[in-house]
């Protein structure tokens, strides 16, 4: 851990946004993980995404479970709200805050432990439950906090530092986020901020449930050659299936996209991604096509990154349940809660 | 690009703006630090190898370091080293045990020096140690040269210039002083081993307008009327004075007119105020004094009544450029300017004069009646003639005199010993590791957000009627404390080891100036474009390592690293390390 703050001073040229911030402005506290940690990766990519984008950092809400991914909302976005909730827990949190806020960004940082194990059941139900929010899953295939057990995530074969090997497959957070119903599913890797910051950005802008599994190597219990979640292991097997470029709403497309090439997707704030196939026929709108894609590289022993699955036909859970406009924090009391009147009313028309 | 080769000297000394930019390259952060740990005298001592005059020069000094501070760039000023330096000087304790050991047994070398400046008396301090016989001839009766002549009490106190030329006269040189040397000639058949030539620029000009001849006896030389108050000669100026001129000399001078019964004193310049070449707190601590500087104002002609000097006109002129984009200075057209006056004094500039020296002795001269010389080694056309400070390349100031004095030194004694002079030794320096531990340096890495701090004056009322009284009070030890943490520490390196990096972005992350970058290799010019924030200083150099794994490199611009270490304390292989790079210029001693 250091133990000096971060020098204030910034590059002279660094930009500011729309909102006359810098990316700095954007950060959190100095992290206390372990120094090459690729989580703090996923916070630097988040604060970068963030500034891009001019989010006004009170419109952001940042909720967490329990373990090393889940402590990262410390360390950016130090304006926004936060809420480090119970192990595996995250979503329950998340689903509560969404109700009765929705018009809040929601970005959901939690583990490969914290989601695949104590918390699995939570996920599908927020999966299923199609809360707008962007749910990020820092992946390392091991408990970091205690000391390096394998995880859930970790694929058949993996070592860990201490030797142990993984006996059982793994749960593969991304193919189960499609069949359970998201409507936007990618992997990344936080080495590659190129691809990673786009992603959370499209994310971001997503309407519904965005899920981002990111390949976050621990670099203090499982870095080994042996070890699936790895740095050597992802940087040699990791490939793109399609290469995303985002560009906000207002901002005018300058890059020239071959149609041949290049599918052009708008969102429904009006920000467009732009997805590069580089050479493959690999469609991000065909579920079936995804998982069969996805599989097919697992086999062959490659992550298969990018935007995996979009579908943006679908409803959230607020227009699923027809609620009113107005998210329910500005409601007023008598608006909530109606008083007798309307509950005989209410009973009435059920006779 | 190709890899940075980090084992050149230079380049990590060039990573030390304010080393690189010191004429004698004196190892400023390390100084610094020094006085942070109120090790005063391990400070002054380090200051005194490499520039002689760390008290002198700590009150005087051109500091062309501190333009070049990094802290400029990332803030807006620089740290105030010159007045660090000075700390050194105030508070050190008796320093006299630590100087050299001057031999009893001479090496029987016998080396005259002309003039007792800086450069003559570096060239005494680095040659006295190795056993050398050092005779100097000064044309007055006391040594220092312009640090005693033209350079007022109440900058430099008396006893701090007479403390400093004394640890070097101490050591034991043959002082032949008020002795003028009317020619070369006839001190080269005393055979010596070498000459040095340390004499300065003497010659001050007088402006030679209408009028002058009967005003002359009021019209002074900047230089020349200098020395005379130095030494006391001249008590006194009239109450109306106009100073001609825009550098340092002018600023001496006005000031000094100012407490010497001058009541109303005008500096004019013919160019833009901000054309001035004096230092730009000789400036402020001028206009501090109430002397108005009047700029784009060119003299035409001395005013007389009945004989005396009462004033000085002046034609307006304003600034505008030819198509070549060259200055011109064009009369606005107005009426002439009468500056009321009963002494004018001429600081418009400074010329060498060697008259005493014969044309046929194989010393040449170029065009300007500067010396031809090498300009490392500063030998003369004739191999046992040396040059040295203003007499070698013309006026500059006292640290690139103390600079050239150290080179010459080396020269006179790689030629007393028959040595080939270019076959000079290479700097001497280090490139060690400070890590302590997980995350601790042996430097403070947790650099002070405050702004520069101002340097304490002595109340006007005081300083104007006391020529001596010193206006600067220098830094206590608090405020110098504080001073020093503003010093990003630039000697402390960022050293890459590509062979550990495993590419995790730890470094890219936590850097707070976006200094480093990992991206395909390219030509430097595209890739200073591609960097996290684009390398626009072309000053400053890009520190590039080899091909890493993902066939990227490294990338770092060293023009704003705060030297904070945060790379090197979240690297977890150690691919990053701070390293304490230590570089001296070899001096005679080294050779």
């Amino acid at each position: 851990m250091s133990y000096i703050r971060k020098p204030k001073f910034h590059h002279p040229d660094l930009k500011t946004n729309d909102l006359g911030l810098t990316r700095r402005d954007y950060e959190g506290t100095l992290t206390t993980l372990c120094g090459g940690c690729g989580h703090d990766s996923i916070s630097a990519a988040i604060v970068q995404a963030a500034a891009d984008m001019s989010l006004s950092p009170h419109r952001v809400a940042k909720i967490s479970g329990i373990g090393c991914s889940s402590k990262i909302p410390s360390y950016f976005l130090s304006k926004s709200h936060g809420f480090n909730s119970v192990h595996g827990r995250m979503p329950s949190v998340a689903t509560g805050a969404n109700i009765a806020n929705k018009d809040l960004h929601y970005v959901g940082i939690s583990g490969d432990g914290d989601s695949a194990s104590i918390g699995l059941g939570q996920f599908c139900h927020i999966v299923r439950r199609r809360i707008n929010m962007l749910y990020i899953v820092a992946n390392n295939g091991t408990y970091g906090l205690t000391k390096g057990q394998l995880s859930a995530t970790a694929d058949v074969g993996s070592k860990t530092k201490s030797g142990e090997e993984s006996l059982y497959d793994n749960i593969d957070m991304a193919t189960l986020a499609i069949e359970l119903g998201a409507s936007f599913v990618a992997r990344s890797f936080s080495g590659d901020k190129k691809q990673l910051v786009p992603l959370i950005q499209a994310g971001l802008s997503h309407k519904g449930f965005a899920f981002i599994d990111v390949v976050s190597p621990c670099v203090t219990f499982n870095n080994t050659n042996f070890s699936s979640h790895g740095y050597k292991n992802t940087w040699e097997n990791y490939i793109s299936l399609s290469q995303v470029d985002f560009v906000p709403m207002k901002e005018e497309i300058t890059t020239s996209y071959d149609p041949g090439q290049d599918k052009s997707i708008t969102l429904h704030d009006g920000s467009v991604i732009h997805l590069h196939k580089a050479g493959n026929d690999y469609d991000p709108t065909n579920k079936e096509n995804a998982l069969q894609h996805i599989n097919k590289h697992k086999k062959e022993g490659e992550i298969a990154t990018g935007l995996l699955y979009i579908n943006q036909s679908t409803s959230d859970l607020h227009e699923l349940q027809a609620t009113v406009d107005k998210p329910f924090n500005l409601l007023s009391n008598h608006d909530l809660c109606p008083g007798n009147e309307s509950l005989i009313d209410i009973n009435n028309s059920f006779r | 690009m190709k890899p940075t080769n980090i084992s050149d000297p230079n380049y990590f000394h060039k990573v030390v703006d304010c080393q690189w930019a010191c004429p004698a390259h004196t190892p400023v952060p390390e100084y610094i630090r020094l006085i942070a740990e109120k090790r005063y005298s391990d400070a002054y001592m380090i200051n005194w190898h490499s520039n002689v005059f760390p008290g002198i020069l700590g009150r005087t000094c051109d500091r062309p370091c501190e333009p070049a501070c990094r802290r400029g760039r990332v803030e807006e000023e620089p740290v105030a080293i010159c007045r660090l330096k000075r700390v050194a000087a105030d508070y050190k304790s008796d320093i006299t045990d630590r100087l050299p050991k001057i031999p009893e047994q001479k090496n029987g070398k016998h080396v005259a020096l002309i003039g007792a400046g800086p450069a003559s008396l570096t060239v005494a301090r680095d040659l006295l140690p190795l056993g050398y016989e050092i005779t100097i001839f000064e044309k007055d009766h006391l040594s220092g040269g312009a640090m005693r002549t033209q350079i007022p009490r109440f900058r430099l106190p008396i006893e701090v210039l007479d403390e400093e030329l004394n640890y070097i006269l101490e050591m034991g040189t043959i002082n032949i002083f008020s002795n003028e040397i009317k020619s070369m000639n006839s001190l080269l058949r005393n055979k010596y081993d070498a000459i040095f030539v340390g004499t300065g620029a003497p010659l001050g000009k007088r402006l030679k307008l209408p009028g002058f001849e009967e005003a002359k006896d009021n019209v002074h030389i900047g230089v020349e009327w200098l020395a005379n108050v130095a030494f006391e000669h001249i008590d006194s100026i009239g109450k109306r004075v106009i100073v001609l001129g825009g550098g340092n000399t002018a600023m001496d001078c006005c000031r000094t007119s100012k407490r010497l019964g001058g009541e109303q004193v005008t500096v004019t310049v013919r160019s833009g105020f901000d054309e001035m070449k004096a230092s730009p707190w000789e400036i402020e601590d001028a206009m501090n004094e109430d002397i108005p500087i009047v700029n784009f104002h060119v003299p035409r002609r001395y005013i007389l009544d009945e004989g005396k000097l009462v004033g000085m006109e002046f034609e307006k002129v304003r600034k505008e450029y030819d198509e070549k984009g060259k200055r011109l200075l064009v009369p606005t057209g107005e009426d002439p300017v009468v500056i009321p006056c009963d002494d004018v004094i001429c600081a418009i500039g400074q010329e060498n004069s060697f008259p005493w020296i014969e044309r046929d002795l194989g010393i040449e001269f170029d065009q300007w009646e500067l010396p031809i010389l090498d300009k490392e080694t500063f030998q003369s056309t004739r191999e046992d003639v040396f040059f040295g400070g203003d007499s070698a390349l013309g006026p500059d100031n006292i640290i690139t005199a103390v600079a050239h004095g150290h080179e010459a030194a080396l020269s006179i004694h790689l030629h007393c010993n028959g040595q080939n002079l270019q076959d000079r030794p290479g700097p001497l320096i280090s490139l060690d590791s400070q890590k302590m531990g997980i995350h601790q340096w042996s430097y403070e890495n947790d650099i002070s957000n405050d702004l520069r701090y101002a340097v304490p004056h002595a109340e006007k009322e005081k300083t104007l009627n006391d020529l001596n009284l010193e206006v600067e009070l220098g830094f206590d030890e608090k405020l110098a404390l504080a001073e020093t943490m503003r010093c990003l520490n630039c000697d402390i390196q960022t050293v890459f080891t590509d062979q550990l990096c495993i590419e995790c972005d730890a470094c890219v992350d936590i850097c707070p100036t976006d200094c480093i970058t990992f991206t395909g290799n390219a030509e430097e010019s595209k890739l200073r474009e591609n960097l996290l924030a684009p390398a626009n200083n072309n000053d400053q150099d890009i520190y590039v390592s080899g091909t890493l794994p993902t066939d990227r490199i490294m990338t770092k611009n060293e023009d704003l690293c705060l030297h904070c270490g945060l790379c090197a304390e979240r690297c977890p292989t150690n691919a990053w390390d701070m390293r304490k790079y230590l570089f001296n210029t070899a001096k005679a001693a080294n050779a």
